[in-house]
């Protein structure tokens, strides 16, 4: 889909966008529906539709094999380092209202660590799937 | 730090697993991996010693007190399985750096061991957690865990294998969470002893019948009850040995522990055994196990896929346990978790040094394994005596326990059924002499390499040592059991 | 009891038991996926319904409102919901190697293939 003028220009403004709005889903799951799983949904579609319009390869050059492996990994450390944090602060496990001197002032920046980390999980997973199912040789290809 | 051991139990091993995907790195994952086990096994022992005695240990994550947030709750039914499954983990852990190598392509090994921490995180998660859809959530990690590392097997069947056991493996997880749900529906609570609080109150005892009903199967499901076995045999025949060794030693005992804590602690005694046939049921389906399974293990052409249905039979055992809804049955149950995961522990881990020089596991492979891999083969012998129960294994003890608690209830063809069952053992484990010692070796193995390598003989020795010991030193198997059958019996949490 | 008033349960036990058939009638391993995933939706729905109260808002507490749904569910169905897709995403990928292995996504001719592969 590489020659479709149209199709290249418009997904270039896009993309911008839907990062942009995955960011807006992110952040604004404080005070509305939203959050870490919606925006890196939305956020590995924006990556995936890229790869669509211009193909693998120019995906795996913005986005490398590697590094969303380390998405993958990092997201669920970020999450476990929140719990343990908590634990070293003299609380529970996932305990949020001991990170901050006000414990509502806590529960916000514990969870706000915690959707960071589920936004690069998801974000890593979902292109990491794709990836991996894009990536195999067709059927026909081989058959050529 | 102490209060914090329950979730030091699970996290520790939920860290590692991440950790290892980033460090990219074989060797380096195989490290963090035994000290991650290791600490587990220190970890369950403290927590053993803790709840010694009637003890309950109740963590609040995210210091949400119980029963909104979700609670980790220890006591000694609990801290004994977490033993096992850990004890289990560190022996097995070391073998698997040479099993792996070998059966493994070097480019995934660490994230092979990556699964591993999980799949060990998410069966301790189990084990601890008080929480019922906690308890789903856990279930589905180590299942999501032990689906891949069954798919490395080296044999193409085993891709097979773990198609077939994600299939059932996820409806019997989904039966579960829909028990569950109903559960808590009825009593608007998911803190498993909450909800046993609650259950008295619930007017209406239909959507509680369908619950437990539910949940029965789900976990049957997961356990491979007779007939809801069939899963089993090529998930453990087809993965990679030290997979097998693992999953057999851990994964159905950690849900036989989830039948015993809803059965006894959630529903009650009284609701599941007085009330419904479910101790009959059980009763019955356990012994056709038993027979059945054995049966079938003895026309096995595979010693592996033998061993497995031996597997089947053998959780037969541990169910005819629980059927007796007594002292000293639920005491053979529990006690047969442990005796049961030593010894198809040790038999996988040796049939995994086999399995270095006959991928097949055919029993023509096996000819004269008796000359050409003494340590081995001897090993196998013992632990197939533990297997039917000769005296001084820990096979043994269980089978006793259970006599004695058929013939407490006066149902002495029970207890004649369980030694009738004990020649089955006998028969396949005989299967395995005669390959190994009545038969010259094929020229082409002899000429192969010798006994297995010590890093993995050592392990399985170890376990099948320990076969023998708390066959004759019962006090510290059989004093956790017969604790915690007590704590199950007592029915509140 | 009124069969209408709890329809919700109806359209539950018709997914768990249209899941559970396509799973055993289909022989097709990427049919009995989409079997399970119905199946695994049925759950969702069984956990969601009840907590919708019918008038009832988002719990976030302010004198304009004084009813309000459960918003547990909500969040273990959210659980439930990623357990499910990993579930079929791994499947998915286990029926892609199997392709590949095999030559055939078939059940019957896949156990067919293994059997001659005894013999």
């Amino acid at each position: 889909m590489r020659d479709f003028l149209v199709l290249r220009v418009v997904a270039k403004i896009m993309m911008a966008f839907m990062l942009l709005f995955a960011l807006y889903v992110q952040f604004h799951g404080d005070f509305g529906p939203g959050g870490g799983f919606q925006a890196g949904v939305i956020a590995a579609a924006a990556i995936i539709f890229y790869a669509i319009i211009f193909g693998l390869p120019a995906a795996r050059k913005v986005v490398p094999d590697r590094l969303v492996e380390a998405m993958v990994a990092a997201g669920v450390l970020l999450y476990a380092s929140v719990g343990v944090a908590g634990m070293l602060l003299g609380g529970n496990y996932l305990d949020y209202f001991v990170l901050h001197a006000d414990p509502v002032e806590g529960q916000h920046r514990g969870i706000f660590w915690i959707e960071a980390g589920v936004l690069i999980t998801v974000a890593g997973v979902m292109l990491k799937v794709f990836y991996l199912f894009a990536g195999r040789p067709s059927e026909d290809e081989d058959g050529q | 730090m102490i209060t914090q051991l329950p979730i030091l139990q699970v996290v520790i091993p939920l860290i590692a697993a991440p950790l290892m995907v980033l460090l990219r790195h074989g060797t380096a994952a195989w490290l963090l991996a035994v000290g991650v086990s290791w600490a587990s096994l220190a970890i369950a022992l403290g927590l053993l010693s803790e709840v010694a005695g009637g003890g309950l240990v109740s963590y609040a994550l995210g210091s949400w007190p119980p029963p909104w947030g979700i609670e980790y709750r220890v006591d000694s039914v609990n801290a004994y399985l977490a033993v096992i499954v850990s004890m289990v983990a560190a022996v097995v852990v070391v073998y698997m750096r040479r099993s792996v190598a070998e059966e493994v392509p070097q480019e995934h090994h660490y994230l092979f061991y990556s699964m591993y921490a999980l799949c060990l995180a998410g069966l301790l998660g189990i084990a601890l957690t008080g929480d019922g859809f906690n308890m789903f959530v856990f279930f589905e990690i180590s299942s999501l865990a032990t689906y891949v590392l069954i798919a490395l097997g080296r044999d193409r069947r085993a891709l097979m294998a773990a198609y077939q056991y994600l299939i059932m493996g996820t409806i019997g997880a989904t039966f579960f969470v829909i028990g569950v749900g109903l559960l808590y529906l009825m009593t608007g609570t998911l803190n498993l002893a909450d909800m046993a609080a609650r259950l008295p109150d619930v007017t209406d005892p239909r959507p509680v019948l369908a619950a437990l009903a539910f949940i029965t199967v789900g976990v049957s499901l997961k356990l491979a009850l007779f007939p809801l076995h069939l899963w089993l045999p090529n998930a453990y025949a087809y993965a990679p040995s030290a997979v097998t060794a693992f999953l057999a030693a851990t994964a159905t005992k950690v849900s036989v522990y989830v039948l015993l804590r809803f059965y006894f602690s959630v529903f009650g005694e009284t609701a599941v055994f007085r009330a419904l046939p479910t101790g009959s049921i059980l009763l019955a389906l356990s012994l056709a196990a038993v027979f059945v399974a054995s049966v079938v293990a003895i026309f096995q052409g595979n010693v592996k896929r033998m061993f497995a249905y031996s597997s089947v039979a053998q959780i037969g055992y541990i169910t005819l346990g629980v059927s007796f809804d007594s002292a000293t049955g639920l005491t053979a149950g529990i006690v047969h978790l442990f005796n049961h995961a030593l010894t198809k522990g040790a038999l996988f881990l040796l049939l995994g040094g086999i399995a270095l020089r006959a991928a097949a596991m055919r029993f023509d492979d096996l000819r004269g394994m008796g000359r050409l891999m003494p340590l081995t083969s001897f090993g196998i012998v013992l632990g197939g005596l533990s297997l039917i129960g000769v005296p001084g294994t820990v096979g043994f003890v269980s089978k006793w326990y259970l006599v004695v608690a058929a013939l407490e209830q006066g149902a002495w063809w029970i207890a004649f059924l369980v030694v009738a069952g004990s020649l089955l053992a006998l028969a396949y484990v005989w299967r395995f002499v005669e390959a190994a010692y009545f038969h010259a070796p094929d020229p082409k193995m002899a000429a192969g390499p010798g006994e297995a390598p010590l890093s993995m003989l050592v392990p399985a020795w170890l376990m099948i040592a320990a076969c023998v010991y708390f066959g004759l030193d019962t006090g510290l198997t059989l004093g956790g059991a017969g604790e915690a059958a007590q704590v199950l019996l007592k029915g509140k949490w | 009891m009124n069969i209408a008033s709890h329809y919700s349960y109806w359209v539950t036990m018709f997914l768990v038991i249209g899941g559970l058939y396509i799973v055993i009638a289909r022989g097709n391993l990427v049919k009995k996926l989409i079997g399970v995933a119905i199946f695994q939706t049925s759950v969702y729905l069984l956990y969601i319904a009840p907590g919708k109260l019918i008038g009832g808002t988002a719990p976030i507490i302010t004198e304009q409102f004084q009813v309000y749904s459960n918003p547990l569910p909500h969040v273990l169905i959210l659980t439930a919901i990623v357990v499910g897709i990993a579930t079929l995403a791994l499947g998915l990928a286990l029926v892609v190697r199997i392709r590949e292995a095999y030559g055939s996504i078939e059940e019957d001719e896949i156990l067919t293939r293994d059997r001659d592969g005894e013999r």
